[in-house]
């Protein structure tokens, strides 16, 4: 929150006009309060020596306002499918039968929501992005879970911080009807790493309050598995 | 993110933040952009005699979602604090140590959402775990016990998507909601799997709802999963999408969107319990 603060100059924090923030890749590191799945894979893209993505794009281009937002998501839920796509077609050599189906049924969730987001904003959707999850073992179940909490974690928290940003009632309930699918695999992911640890401290506050991120926060973290030259300048944020 | 955080951190940049905010009141109508943009009589508060209180005394939409998010809290609450009281009903070990992290969420909701609320907070209402006798056993028969969990777990997480759009565009309310929301939703996932490693009729349950009622409750729940079994969105029917193999299934569609309760449903399953 504190970076928030920061940019609105001194001025109380408008309610119904976000400032739009370039993303800056300089600010990636001071980020600290981005929340448990930030600190992973902020850990993994410092240990790459991987530029990030360049952020000027023409193909992807995500538009302004609402449009840029549902670009935003569509976004996170072609990384996420991507993931679990690559998951399932080159699973870890220990994987349990009931493990493979958890991550099949993740992989056709993310892709009805990427599928969904790409029919929903037909012209005006962004391209095909592409990943670079090199960072990531897929033959080890230890990597491969990490990796599905951190996602599974920024994503809840990235719904959750942008919801507000949302102007149309409709494309808010998407969301709502989202985020909630987010935290069940995310609560699931987590269990299957240590039993119990589906809404631990890490991701839930003393207010039992989960993960909040702002659309820049959340950019900033998933910048390192993006290859593809985005475009946000528009993108509202805070 | 924490709320009250952001209340300091708005008033280190803002000092006259507090007296804006103060009475609560006040403040909740101020930072509710669509606050007097939605007639008090679109909501559907006044059904049901629960409400009464909250809606008699501060007919804003804002306070209004607060308070029938304040009395879900509640039932959640007592009813896991209640569970971890009743001596041998929850196994020691992981099921203790979960429905005791669920619980002091709940408390914790209750405590957040009452200070929020201030003075215009709603009471506590007595409640009826039994639900008139329905569920005689629910506080000696685990089963039961983690089968009542999941339906108010699934219940809330519809019932807080349903109000969202009362709060659109209130960075401090919608947010607080919706983290509210993901909070309930991790565990609605957690006491699924608590249900399928017991078996038997929950043996198929998975951590997402799965078509109309996948509970193994029975129709005494229909009511917490009507809708569910929805497969288009916005328009667009999921099951004429592309998936790995072929079309996206209909248990992938219903899977992939939680929908939303209206406030008169939820109010309906609510008041099962309430005396």
């Amino acid at each position: 929150m504190e970076s928030s603060i920061k940019k609105t100059n001194g001025q109380p924090l408008p309610s119904d006009r976000p400032t739009e923030t370039p993303v800056r890749r300089r600010q990636f590191l001071q980020y600290a309060g981005a929340g448990a799945a930030a600190a992973v894979l902020v850990a993994w893209g410092c240990k790459k020596d991987d530029p990030g993505p360049d952020m000027g794009g023409k193909g992807f281009y995500f538009g302004s306002g609402d449009i840029a937002i549902l670009n935003y998501a569509y976004a996170l839920e072609q990384l996420e499918a991507a993931f679990y796509t690559e998951v399932t077609s080159n699973p870890y050599g220990s994987i349990s039968d009931w493990e493979r189906a958890l991550m099949t049924d993740i992989r056709d969730h993310e892709i009805a929501h990427r599928e969904f987001f790409k029919a929903a904003l037909g012209q005006q959707a962004i391209d095909s992005l592409t990943f670079d999850f090199s960072a990531v073992n897929f033959s080890s179940r230890g990597s491969v879970l990490a990796t599905a909490r951190a996602f599974e974690d920024l994503g809840v928290s990235a719904y959750n911080g942008a919801g507000w940003l949302i102007q149309d009632v409709n494309y808010l309930a998407l969301a709502g009807k989202i985020v909630s699918v987010e935290a069940r695999h995310a609560a699931l992911v987590r269990d299957l790493i240590d039993n119990g640890s589906f809404a631990n401290d890490e991701v839930i506050d003393a207010n039992g309050l989960d993960l909040s991120n702002s659309p820049t926060v959340v950019l900033e973290v998933a910048a390192p598995f993006i290859k593809s030259k985005i475009d946000v300048t528009d993108l509202p944020t805070y | 993110m924490n709320i009250f955080n952001i209340f300091d951190e708005i008033t280190q940049v803002d000092p006259e933040f507090h007296e804006r905010v103060s009475p609560r009141r006040t403040a909740i109508r101020n930072l509710a952009s669509m606050g007097t943009k939605v007639a008090a009589a679109t909501l559907p508060f006044m059904l049901g005699s629960l409400f009464k209180k909250a809606y008699g005394q501060v007919p804003t939409d804002v306070t209004g979602v607060l308070n029938y998010a304040l009395t879900l809290e509640y039932l959640e609450a007592e009813f896991y604090t209640m569970g971890t009281a009743a001596a041998g009903l929850i196994p020691v070990g992981p099921p203790q140590g979960a429905i005791a992290t669920i619980r002091d969420h709940e408390i914790a909701h209750v405590a957040f959402l009452k200070q929020v609320l201030g003075s215009d907070a709603v009471s506590k209402p007595e409640f009826d775990f039994t639900a008139g006798g329905t569920f005689g056993n629910v506080f000696t028969d685990y089963d039961t016990f983690l089968a009542l969990a999941q339906a108010f777990e699934d219940t809330g997480v519809r019932a807080y998507k349903g109000q969202a759009g009362l709060l659109k565009g209130n960075q401090v309310v919608l947010t607080a909601a919706l983290q509210i929301h993901a909070a309930e939703a991790r565990h609605a996932s957690h006491i699924r799997q608590m249900r399928r490693a017991r078996g038997g009729a929950a043996a198929a349950q998975k951590p997402w709802i799965t078509g109309a009622n996948d509970s193994g409750i029975g129709a005494v729940v229909d009511p917490v999963y009507a809708g569910e079994d929805n497969v288009s969105q916005a328009g667009v029917n999921i099951t004429s999408l592309n998936g790995i193999e072929g079309k996206l299934s209909a248990n992938a569609a219903t899977e992939s969107f939680d929908e939303p309760l209206t406030a008169e449903a939820v109010l309906d399953i609510a008041g099962l319990f309430i005396k």
